[in-house]
């Protein structure tokens, strides 16, 4: 703390004009000294205190996107012209309409720092911060999902990381009432010192109630609504989201916040209700960075001034000082800007919901000679006073140098296709058991099953699915369906493909309900931008995501970028997390995963080639990572996704089932666990066994087709260019799969391979066996 | 005297929900005047008689520290308590 406050003086504006030399702690904030000598070049003056916190904040990484920013406009350029973009990057999430009247709002960002240090609560603030985003586009928050990383499954540190996100996820989804409908949990030793905790959320709104973030009209009033304010997480944006942990992460024992998800409910039902009688002008969460960045963001967005009488916030803590109110990151608030006449209708409906709501300022005109000026007033002496661009907009852009990793091409001839492989059927049939019950493919039910996936009543797939599939109306039976998506080591190999084959997975992961793919959100998970490596694998993740974007015809509608991943000088895989959302007309016709038929023919549709770099079989087996990865081929992609959207529409599929992590085998093995019904499959020729099952070449389903489709299925496929092979067929009165001439496994070995691999490593309450 | 306390407490900045919930719930048991309640937890240990005060002490801190209460967001005191603390009414 600074000399002004221990002697208990604020630091006024006037007081900064009058001690232009004072030292100030800029370096400790996180700022250059040639940021803070453009802080004082844009006020003419010293920062005050509290000045200094807010640009120290908005500058910092992760609201100024400093090192990223110059890579995005690429989005903006290749994205896709569409008619269904109603809000997209910049906002706070983006928006798709989904129908004449209803549209859709996701997103999807991380909270990789908090959850590492203090699991429970960090996984929990993430849920109610992307649902509070969701939420200030005007929408209804109406499911979530986590794509989670985490160490080596084995290692004691994943014993006490895991069980508390998994549980603090939960507490909060479910007391807030979300059904949590999908995401990933993938083990891998690169994120062992820094776990990947990302949230997604989506909304649906009437298209009519879309909001937006100006804090537009003169004269209008600025309302704090939702908890009290307190000592959370100060400064816990720049300091805990900028900085990297050291082994002894806790010695440092940042604030964390602690949320409260009745009062997020509460923020929800009184937002929605204000939001429906007409009395929001604008509307913005407070996040990271909290009142700073709502209050900056606001303004900058209308082009106004703001007045805030900071002494107004209701606070937990009454001796908080006027810096420590603008850069808490209490939970649960957000910022209105409403219109004088329609206050206190504003402020009946938060008391009916037992919400705070408090006048704390007013919009402004910009000044004749300086502009637009953000005021902030304590006990009225002036301790902020600048322009909120400069606070929003106008943070450093930083060009980082990029370099292409030294042992690219080392590595790019290291191939996996080399290894040894399974040398008969016996092999290969304990290959797949193994592979089965390794942390990545195994059973993640102990995860999903702590989460409520039903609640609310609309959820029509959910984990196990490929994709999360939710009805958005009763009437028309319209839907959407959700998938989120992402390979660390296919990036690691190669981040421009790295990024697309995220971006294929998902978008396939979404077709194979039988849904349209319409919409991308991405969360960039990265190391250090200060590390050149790093910061090349990034432009090549945001390249190949942009163009992806272009060639499949569909918007990236926001992100988030998640940096200084990493402990010590190693930074985790570069990790592109992609969210795609699909459209279906009808949710009774979707397609979900597993045999359940007897009788139905199995067909393989896609490219098989012997692609192994990368797989999840090389890691697995051989901890091998080397190579190139599979091909991308976005148009096989696409004409896949229409023979599916198509079939699902005529129903002449029974099932569909997306082939990735693990390949054929896996999916063949998901297959007939799904409903314990039993398939006799023999593999088509052409390639030897072990890649017909183990290769993961993108763009690849197994299907089921009720007797009599055949050939509609083989007419459709030949019309979209789609390659198919015939399989097997689904038998109840086969236990479990025989591969014909390889193998046979049994529901039976295939469970105890499947099944007990998180509980054996992460349930508490489980005894040992007797 | 064999017995050690152990108070744990969410650090102050921490916000406590469980508390917030009591204080707005107070008013309508005509208690309005209390303006704020924080939430904690006591855990009693009991060592073995004849157990060395010293012992005791480090003990019940090391316990508190890695298995009673999360360093993180909450404090934690150790005390041994004195003869006028009343023994448990068991």
């Amino acid at each position: 703390m600074s000399t002004v406050e221990s002697a208990g003086v604020v630091d006024t504006v006037g007081r900064a004009q009058a001690t232009p030399d004072e030292p100030q702690p800029f370096a400790e904030l996180g700022l250059r000294e040639d940021e803070y000598q453009r802080i004082r070049d844009v006020l003419g003056r010293r920062p005050t205190q509290a000045e200094l916190a807010m640009y120290s904040i908005m500058w910092s990484e992760h609201c100024s996107y400093k090192s990223s920013r110059v890579h995005f406009s690429q989005f903006a350029e290749k994205s896709p012209k569409t008619d269904r973009l109603l809000a997209g990057i910049g906002q706070n999430a983006g928006v798709v309409r989904v129908s004449d009247d209803l549209a859709v709002s996701f997103k999807v960002e991380s909270h990789n720092h908090p959850s590492f240090v203090e699991p429970h609560q960090g996984a929990a603030t993430g849920i109610g911060g992307i649902v509070r985003d969701i939420l200030a586009m005007g929408a209804r928050p109406v499911a979530v999902m986590d794509p989670l990383r985490f160490g080596e499954a084995s290692h004691p540190d994943t014993a006490r990381v895991l069980p508390g996100v998994v549980a603090g996820i939960s507490q909060y989804g479910n007391s807030l009432g979300l059904p949590n409908i999908g995401g990933e949990v993938v083990f891998d030793p690169c994120y062992q010192g820094n776990p990947l905790v990302n949230a997604l959320c989506v909304g649906v709104l009437p298209v009519s109630r879309l909001q937006n973030m100006a804090a537009s009209g003169v004269g209008n009033v600025v309302v704090l609504l939702g908890a009290k304010t307190g000592r959370d997480g100060i400064g816990g944006v720049s300091v805990l989201a900028s900085a990297t942990f050291g082994d002894d992460a806790g010695a440092a024992r940042p604030s964390v916040q602690v949320g409260d998800p009745f009062i997020e409910k509460l923020l929800i039902e009184s937002c929605l209700e204000m939001y429906d009688a007409g009395l929001i002008t604008g509307i913005q969460d407070l996040g990271g960075a909290g009142l700073t960045c709502a209050l900056s963001e606001t303004a900058a967005a209308a082009g106004l001034g703001m007045r805030v009488a900071l002494e107004r916030v209701p606070l937990r803590e009454a001796s908080m000082l006027p810096h420590e109110i603008l850069a808490s990151e209490s939970q649960e608030r957000m910022l209105l800007i409403v219109e004088p006449s329609k206050l206190d209708e504003v402020l009946a409906v938060a008391r009916k919901w037992g919400v705070l709501a408090t006048a704390i300022g007013e919009v402004m005109p910009p000044a004749a000679d300086t502009g637009p000026r953000l005021i902030v007033d304590w006990h009225g002496a002036t301790v902020v006073d600048c322009p909120p661009g400069s606070l929003a907009d106008d943070g450093p852009v930083y060009r980082r140098p990029m370099r292409p990793p030294a042992d690219r091409d080392l590595v790019a001839v290291d191939r996996a296709e080399t290894l040894p492989r399974p040398a008969d059927a016996e092999e290969l049939k304990a290959t797949l058991l193994r592979m089965a019950g390794s942390p990545n493919l195994c059973d993640k039910t102990w995860v999903t099953e702590q989460y409520d996936r039903y609640v609310r009543g609309n959820t029509v797939l959910a984990q196990p699915e490929d994709a999360g599939v939710i009805r958005l109306s009763e009437e028309s039976g319209l839907g959407i369906a959700l998938s989120t998506d992402g390979n660390g080591r296919y990036a690691k190999l190669d981040p421009y493909a790295g990024a697309q084959l995220a971006l294929a997975e998902a978008y396939r992961n979404v077709a194979v309900t039988g849904a349209n793919p319409i919409a991308i959100t991405n969360c960039l998970n990265f190391g250090s931008p200060e590390d050149p490596e790093v910061m090349w694998s990034f432009g090549e993740a945001v390249r190949g995501l942009a163009d992806g974007s272009a060639a499949l015809g569909i918007p990236v509608t926001g992100g988030n970028v998640s940096f200084y991943n990493q402990t010590g000088m190693v930074p985790i895989h570069p990790t592109p997390v992609v969210g795609v959302l699909g459209v279906l007309d009808d949710v009774s016709r979707r397609l979900s995963s597993g045999f359940a038929n007897d009788g139905d023919r199995i067909l393989l549709l896609g490219e098989t080639r012997p692609e192994l770099s990368g797989s999840e079989w090389a890691w697995q087996e051989h901890r091998h990572l080397g190579g190139t990865p599979p091909e991308v081929n976005l148009v096989a992609e696409q004409a896949l996704a229409s023979v599916l959207r198509r079939a699902a529409e005529v129903e002449l599929f029974s099932g569909a089932h997306d082939l990735s992590d693990g390949g054929l085998a896996q999916a063949l093995l998901e297959s007939v666990l799904r409903h314990g019904v039993g398939a006799r499959v023999r593999l088509p020729d052409g390639l030897d066994d072990f890649v017909w099952l183990f290769s993961e070449s993108t763009a690849r389903a197994i299907v089921t087709v009720p007797r009599g489709h055949e050939a509609a299925v083989r007419a459709l496929c030949e019309e979209n260019d789609v390659p198919w092979q015939p399989l097997g067929i689904v038998d109840s009165k086969m236990d479990g799969l025989d591969v014909d001439g390889l193998f046979s496994v049994s529901v039976e070995e295939m469970r105890e391979a499947w099944q007990p691999t998180l509980p054996a490593l992460f349930d508490r309450s489980a005894t040992p066996a007797t | 005297m064999t017995r050690v306390v152990v108070d744990v407490m969410l650090k102050p900045e921490i916000l406590d929900p469980q508390g917030e919930a009591v204080v707005n719930a107070l008013p309508r048991l005509g208690a309005g005047q209390v303006a704020s309640v924080r939430i904690g937890k006591r855990i009693e240990l009991e060592f073995t008689e004849g157990t060395d005060e010293k012992v005791m002490r480090e003990q019940a801190t090391e316990i508190a520290d890695k298995l009673l209460a999360n360093p993180v967001i909450e404090d934690f005191t150790v005390r041994l308590p004195d003869a006028s603390e009343a023994e448990p009414t068991a």
